[in-house]
């Protein structure tokens, strides 16, 4: 078997973190965790709003400091990681990018809804523009066939996208599944290929090592899983895990360990275990940043927070949708007071 | 009397303003004008015996006289050309584009104030659904703050709105200050492929100036919604408005009147009736000042 010896571990910990961190992440976490993976080697790294640029609002939740302000600090502190950031067509727009890249932004993901990549061509093309490594990220990856996705990946790499991600925003991809859906855009694209993974079932690991096994080159995580539902693939995990597996990943384990463990378990607002909810989320396939969220309703309108998710579930729900949590736990509140008084 | 209506565009938006056009008791439906004689649009005009231009405004340029009001459900850029055209000729714009030369017009909130524009921008169809809201929280409190996020079926989102989707994001959010009143808008747009496609889903999150005022707002928001269904019978509160301290989220559904789209293009439906709603106001208005 022939191995591709380098791949690319990009840490979104500063960016899907910041659902775990309801947005209130400060400058000095930002600086602390960035001078830790740019000492240990990390190439690209990405901060952003965990809606990406733009996400900062009342549906998704105001960001405590602005983004901008955010990628500056990150930036300043890097010797040679670069920051990524994310842009989500439909929420930030072209100016928002712009702005970005004079903060010191140097890599775009563009996201979309894995059957709506057709949103993101401006962006797509600003980005590689601007000089930017630009990437195409299909979310919600399991929620349409193989088929689909390769025409939606297409499209991306038509567009300029020099990588194209599956992503399992709902952490809900079984490895065979990953294996499937990387080999599938190998074949039918140039470009390189990425897996951003959640770990909502336990196999973000496991997933991740199918995504490289089947031709994936850039692989996502964050330090103490600190991301949306039971957060990423970890990062210092896959570090020693690559290592051993004969890859080459460029970033020391000692360092990235030291930067996990101590800065980012510090302000961990809570350990990213597997909760019921996220349980929930990988088995019905649900976007993992809708869990605070859903929490919160679930409080305020007395129902099982579990009943909401395997509703939103089966109503296909997509990534954004959060004022759709707050309608349904109405509805299951007003069934439930329906069912009582009968 | 009735005003005679053309429409430039013969794409869906078109096609279905034709057919409301025609249900009106203020305006007729005289003229569509396209520029691909195979489209859609312009064999079922010519099958309804409205008369066809497909050489596009140099056809209309060339017998005037067949319409008094104008749609535009072209594109931006196209009705930069257009505006200049037919101003010159004084006929009445209804500007369903983004270009956005004229006044924004949301009907039950400003109609009245910008009649008198020789060309009036009907926003978005996020815009249409959810600025009447915006407007009827901000007579009872000031809002401060107010975002919109407008949920639509993946199949009625045209590729002008796909290859466009930061004006969406931009023109809504500039109308939510403008005609709704907020001192800072935002608007946030997601489209879903779920099959069967879901009818348009809107959400208003709005923070007001001070607490309080609950029941005055609820009331305003309730007698804003049967105005709206007065043009888009499918407009509708999904429950009630909830609050939050200073904040407010209403919740809303655009379901269409099932003209030329389906049902649940609520969000082009809700456009094309507003712009009718704008287009009779402004007949009514002409043929009482003739008689």
């Amino acid at each position: 078997m022939t191995i591709t010896a380098k791949i690319h571990l990009v840490d979104v910990t500063l960016r899907d973190g910041s659902h775990a961190m309801k947005h209130a992440f400060t400058i000095e976490q930002v600086k602390e965790v960035a001078k830790g993976l740019d000492e240990a080697g990390i190439e690209y790294f990405e901060v952003s709003h965990g809606d990406g640029l733009g996400g900062s609002s009342l549906q998704y939740g105001f960001s405590k400091v602005n983004e901008m302000e955010l990628i500056a600090a990150a930036a300043e502190v890097c010797k040679n990681a670069k920051v990524s950031v994310l842009l989500l067509p439909g929420i930030g727009v072209k100016e928002d990018l712009e702005e970005a890249v004079k903060a010191g932004a140097k890599m775009v993901r563009v996201a979309t809804h894995v059957t709506e990549a057709d949103v993101a061509k401006q962006h797509i093309e600003l980005g590689r523009k601007l000089g930017l490594k630009t990437v195409g990220f299909l979310m919600m990856a399991h929620m349409a066939p193989v088929e689909k996705l390769v025409e939606q990946a297409k499209l991306f790499e038509s567009y300029g996208a020099e990588i194209v991600y599956v992503t399992d925003s709902a952490g809900t991809l079984l490895p065979h599944e990953v294996k499937e859906r990387v080999s599938a855009l190998r074949e039918a694209l140039s470009c390189e290929i990425g897996f951003h993974g959640h770990n909502n079932l336990s196999l973000a690991m496991a997933n991740s090592i199918a995504a490289v096994e089947a031709g994936a080159t850039y692989i996502d995580g964050s330090l103490r899983c600190l991301g949306a539902g039971s957060g990423n693939t970890q990062t210092e995990v896959m570090v020693a895990v690559f290592e051993r597996l004969g890859y080459e990943t460029g970033i020391r384990l000692y360092p990235i360990m030291d930067v996990a463990n101590e800065v980012v378990a510090k302000f961990m607002p809570r350990p990213q275990e597997i909760t019921g909810s996220s349980l929930i989320m990988g088995y019905s396939g649900v976007y993992s940043s809708f869990l605070l969220h859903t929490q919160d309703a679930a409080k305020k309108f007395s129902v099982d927070e579990r009943d909401i998710l395997v509703e939103l579930g089966k109503r296909k729900a997509v990534g954004g949708q959060e004022d759709f949590i707050y309608d349904i736990a109405a509805q299951l509140a007003k069934k439930k007071t329906a069912e009582t008084i009968t | 009397m009735k005003l005679k209506a053309g429409i430039i565009g013969s794409g869906n938006i078109g096609t279905d303003l034709m057919y409301k056009i025609e249900r009106s008791k203020y305006l007729e439906m005289s003229v569509m004008i396209g520029i691909d004689p195979d489209s859609d649009g312009l064999k079922r005009a010519k099958d309804r015996g409205v008369t066809v231009i497909d050489n596009g405004i140099e056809g209309f340029l060339k017998n005037p006289g067949l319409a008094d009001i104008l749609f535009d459900a072209t594109t931006a850029k196209a009705h930069y050309k257009h505006h200049e055209v037919l101003t010159k000729l004084n006929k009445k714009i209804v500007d369903l584009t983004p270009a956005a030369i004229g006044p924004f017009v949301v009907p039950p909130v400003n109609l009245k104030e910008e009649l008198d524009a020789p060309d009036v921008n009907m926003v978005t169809c996020g815009g249409q659904a959810t600025i009447p809201i915006v407007h009827a929280i901000h007579r009872v409190v000031p809002v401060e703050y107010a975002e919109i996020v407008a949920t639509v079926a993946s199949k009625s989102a045209g590729p002008g709105t796909r290859a466009n989707i930061d004006e969406f994001t931009r023109t809504t959010a500039r109308a939510i200050e403008k005609v709704g009143g907020a001192k800072k808008g935002k608007a946030i747009i997601i489209l879903n492929p779920a099959e069967p496609p879901i009818i348009m889903r809107d959400t208003i999150h709005a923070l007001v100036e001070e607490a309080g005022k609950e029941e005055e707002i609820i009331r305003s928001i309730k007698t804003m919604v049967e105005e709206v269904q007065t043009y888009v019978p499918g407009y509708r509160l999904r429950s009630e408005p909830m609050f939050d301290g200073k904040k407010v989220s209403v919740f809303l559904e655009v379901e269409g009147a099932g003209d030329y789209f389906p049902p649940y293009s609520g969000n082009l439906d809700i456009m094309t009736a507003s712009a009718v709603k704008v287009g009779e106001e402004l007949a009514k208005r002409q043929t009482s000042a003739i008689s």
